[in-house]
């Protein structure tokens, strides 16, 4: 959903005249969205600046941003990070899998209850 | 290896689950697109997030019952921010570097550097929502609005 968020975001900016970059690990749903400019990192959801403790390349994922604000010519342009998390990307198979549920139960709670909340704010 | 796809993966996933109905993520044909109105070197840069970061010792930091969009000082160091994020993958990683996920530190390096002109004063986040009308209506136009409060030249979006 983070994702999707700042797309729609990200996309209201720049429709009311501000130029905006998105940085994000989740490249479908961004680019379903549609979006300007995107810096992807396939890296899990969490850190689409960097790896944790990495300034420097930290630092290199913002400048690519940076870079994409300034040169990018037409919109939906992505960028990808030339970066790999890990050599294993076991990870990736992992993600929304039974073994590994994405949220834990308290967390699943919270959602269900706002997802059912507005359901009923958009029944007719 | 290509990258995960999400979008198949929740709907699998919520179908496991029981919930047949899948998620219509948004999409739109056309996107808008601005130019840079100056050198970036001379641009106020603004920061959005939806780390749903806090100060750690604020005790009146927003809680999350409203879900407004709430902004924080840009020049806080991060050491004082916390995030309170649930959906990332936690089992590959954490949001103990809050660097990784809302570059505050590196964007005040390169103010420094001259590569942006400056900072916004403050940064914004953003929760994310189920419903797509409230994230436009609502939450993006109050970002617009204290982007242009601060006067903002570009925005930086990050999201978890």
């Amino acid at each position: 959903m983070c994702h999707q968020t700042v797309g729609l975001v990200t996309r209201h900016l720049e429709a009311n005249g501000l130029p905006t970059v998105v940085f994000g690990c989740a490249r479908d749903i961004v680019e379903h969205c549609g979006v300007p400019r995107f810096v992807f990192s396939d890296f899990p959801l969490g850190n689409p600046c960097g790896k944790p403790f990495e300034p420097a390349m930290q630092r290199a994922i913002v400048e690519i941003g940076l870079d994409l604000l300034e040169r990018a010519v037409a919109p939906g342009t992505t960028v990808v990070a030339p970066y790999e998390w890990d050599p294993d990307t076991s990870w990736k198979d992992k993600v929304f899998t039974a073994a590994q549920p994405f949220l834990d139960e308290a967390a699943t709670a919270r959602w269900l209850r706002r997802k059912e909340s507005h359901r009923e704010a958009s029944r007719p | 290896m290509s990258h995960v796809r999400y979008m198949d993966k929740t709907r699998e996933y919520y179908r496991s689950l029981g919930y047949e109905t899948p998620y219509r993520w948004a999409h739109f044909d056309e996107i808008p697109f601005t130019r840079l109105a100056k050198p970036l070197s001379e641009c106020r840069v603004a920061v959005v997030t939806t780390s749903e970061v806090v100060l750690r010792d604020a005790p009146g930091s927003p809680d999350d019952l409203a879900r407004e969009v709430y902004s924080l000082p840009a020049d806080v160091p991060v050491e004082r921010l916390a995030s309170r994020k649930e959906s990332y993958d936690r089992y590959a990683t954490t949001l103990d570097d809050v660097d990784s996920y809302l570059p505050l530190t590196r964007l005040r390096e390169l103010a420094t550097k001259g590569r942006v002109g400056s900072l916004a004063p403050r940064f914004h986040v953003v929760y994310s929502e189920y419903s797509q009308r409230k994230t436009v209506e609502v939450d993006a136009a109050e970002i617009l609005r204290r982007c242009r409060e601060d006067g903002a030249d570009a925005a930086l979006l990050v999201a978890v």
